[in-house]
């Protein structure tokens, strides 16, 4: 098992925060839009270098993601920010008719996605963003894993022509990946090679895979584990090469099992290479108050889930 | 172009309209027929735009507009009158006009840009989204310093979406004195009237409660005071707030028996109804 060390845990919104703050520099086109959760969303240091290119919105979202829209026809790179479930759910018809269909260059950049929004509990927890965007036509879909990979991303959609979707979370992580990584949309990671079991993982379940595959060493299994923080498009390849020699696989994310990645991979194999599948995820139900870490207990989204999953998964071979 | 000329165009687009919805046997007339003085203004009058075409004869377009007015319709399913005028205008071929609501065309139901149909900048149909893109593009061109009018044009049925009071309120916040909104107020809708539906009530107070100043067009069937009006618009501009033209119309305007009835909002006329519509709107600039 590839070894993998930290030295410090930060928050992914921290490196949106970051990313934005060079394409500020770098970009004289890209913009941001934030409806009342400026320090939430650390954009800080983007709006002190650019206040002509940040557009406050207030509590209103649905006019955010219009005027981003109008901002991209215009020539602009408007990211538009808000938390996770005030940038999906409350605006899909928004997104879908003013930006996906219209081909309208607008980045969804949000924030507090998940269990791990912690205390304010299911009404703020959106579990079910990725199925809804997963399944919008022209949609990109990205859910990076920790600080460096999400400022990454957060530059390279600025380049990317076409609507994104932009998912990151609030609590502090392991900051594990490289901070030089060269981020390329839609193509996987590969965290670790192994044989006997892959492990497909998105966001803040990467680092639970990582911490899995340390545990499964110790009783002699050696996962393969590969980071797809592209959702969708979904690195297929990648998936169907580590398939042909593990022939089986886990996936983890912190999202309804309905919709999300591991419904993505079981529709790639289940069309290109039946293969056994276990699903790490949040299973038909909301979320509820408690510490991120109390919660992913709870709901089964840690290193400990996936090695009962792998376990399961490779006895089914 | 002058009144006359605005008025023949307008009746020919009137003409385009029954007979694209006639076609497909599908569509809303009722709402197009209302709006066809405005939207002929706009393009015909009012509006600057990229004159110069491409190899095609037809006009070039941009989306991003540089140095262009912009028009956004907000209530989509009035695609009929926009695609009439588009065409009238020499974006595209007449000709595509038979294609409206058909397999395979460019003039989809409701306006959009996914077919690459030049004059669309925005899909439209879902109701309420108008005005917030036309906000990004003021906004945009304010940035730019571009000095050019956005207008967008939305239904008052309508305003009873609640993201068109987000967006009202938008507008007076960021000093957008360079866009105009128009309420087409023929107090129609699907289910019936709107004082009975849902009744919006005092939509002038409501607008200069949310700082808009405010045009009132007591007949947008009568092109001179459609143009009268559009031209106070454009006069209160620069000033700091935006402005918003309450249009009075009557839904079916120019086929007498669409006139004064919710019923034709989206109802397509038979062979008959087409054959004594028509004839009450002589062809002025050939049909298509």
């Amino acid at each position: 098992m590839k070894k993998y060390t930290y030295t410090e845990k930060k928050d992914t919104r921290s490196g949106f925060g970051a990313g934005m703050a060079e394409l500020g520099k770098s970009h004289p086109n890209v913009m941001a839009l934030c409806a009342d959760l400026v320090a939430s969303l650390k954009l800080d240091a983007f709006i002190k270098e650019n206040p002509d290119r940040f557009v406050q919105c207030g509590i209103a979202e649905a006019n955010m993601i219009g005027v981003a829209a109008g901002l991209a026809i215009a020539g602009y790179v408007p990211y538009a920010t808000t938390f996770a479930n005030f940038g999906s759910g409350r605006v899909y018809d928004q997104i879908r008719q003013s930006v996906a269909y219209s081909g309208a260059n607008v980045k969804i950049a949000v924030s507090h996605a998940g269990l791990t929004l912690g205390e304010d509990g299911a009404t703020h927890q959106i579990l079910e963003d990725l199925a809804m965007m997963r399944s919008m036509p022209e949609m990109t879909v990205i859910n990076p894993c920790d600080y460096n990979q999400t400022k990454a991303a957060t530059i390279a959609l600025a380049d990317h022509v076409g609507p994104a979707y932009l998912r990151f979370g609030r609590p502090v992580m392991p900051v594990f990946t490289d901070p030089n990584q060269e981020f390329v949309i839609g193509k996987a990671w590969m965290v670790n090679e192994g044989k006997d079991v892959t492990i497909v993982a998105t966001g803040h379940l990467v680092w639970e895979a990582i911490q899995a595959g340390e545990l499964l060493e110790q009783e002699g299994i050696d996962a393969e584990i590969i980071n797809i923080h592209t959702i969708k498009p979904l690195d297929e390849e990648a998936i169907l090469k580590s398939v042909e020699k593990t022939r089986c696989v886990v996936t983890a994310e912190e999202h309804q099992l309905n919709g999300g990645l591991g419904d993505a991979v079981c529709q790639l194999l289940s069309r290109k290479r039946p293969t056994p599948v276990e699903m790490v995820g949040v299973d038909n139900s909301f979320g509820e108050s408690g510490t991120p870490a109390q919660l992913m207990e709870k709901y089964g989204l840690n290193a400990a889930a996936i090695v009962e999953k792998v376990k399961q998964v490779i006895s089914r071979k | 172009m002058k009144l006359e000329e605005l008025k023949s165009t307008a009746t020919q687009v009137r003409r385009d309209i029954v007979r694209m919805v006639h076609g497909c046997q599908s569509g809303h007339p009722g709402g197009s027929l209302g709006c066809t003085d405005l939207v002929t203004a706009l393009y015909f009058h009012e509006m600057k735009i990229d004159e110069s075409k491409g190899a095609d004869g037809y006009l070039n377009f941009s989306r991003e507009a540089k140095g262009e007015d912009l028009f956004f319709l907000s209530n989509g399913h009035i695609s009929p009158l926009f695609y009439s005028v588009l065409a009238r205008r020499g974006y595209f071929d007449i000709k595509e006009m038979s294609t409206f609501r058909k397999i395979n065309s460019r003039l989809q139901g409701h306006p959009a840009t996914h077919e690459h149909l030049p004059g669309i900048r925005v899909a439209s149909g879902s109701l309420g989204q108008g005005l917030s893109v036309a906000n990004g593009a003021a906004y945009a061109k304010k940035l730019r310093k571009e000095d050019n009018v956005v207008y967008v044009l939305m239904g008052d049925g309508e305003q009873q979406e609640g993201q068109i009071w987000e967006a009202v309120q938008f507008a007076p916040h960021y000093k957008l004195d360079n866009l105009v909104a128009i309420v087409d107020w023929n107090k129609q809708q699907i289910d019936g009237s709107t004082d009975k539906v849902m009744n919006n009530r005092d939509l002038k107070a409501k607008y200069e409660a949310f700082g808009w100043l405010t045009v009132d067009l007591l007949d947008g069937n009568d092109m001179q005071q459609v143009l009268d009006a559009l031209a106070a618009a454009k006069a209160m501009l620069g000033k700091g707030q935006p402005v918003v033209i309450l249009m009075k119309t009557e839904m079916g305007a120019g086929v007498d028996f669409m006139m004064h009835t919710h019923k034709w909002h989206g109802t397509a006329p038979n062979d008959e109804q087409l054959a004594t519509a028509l004839a009450q709107l002589p062809e002025t600039l050939g049909d298509y």
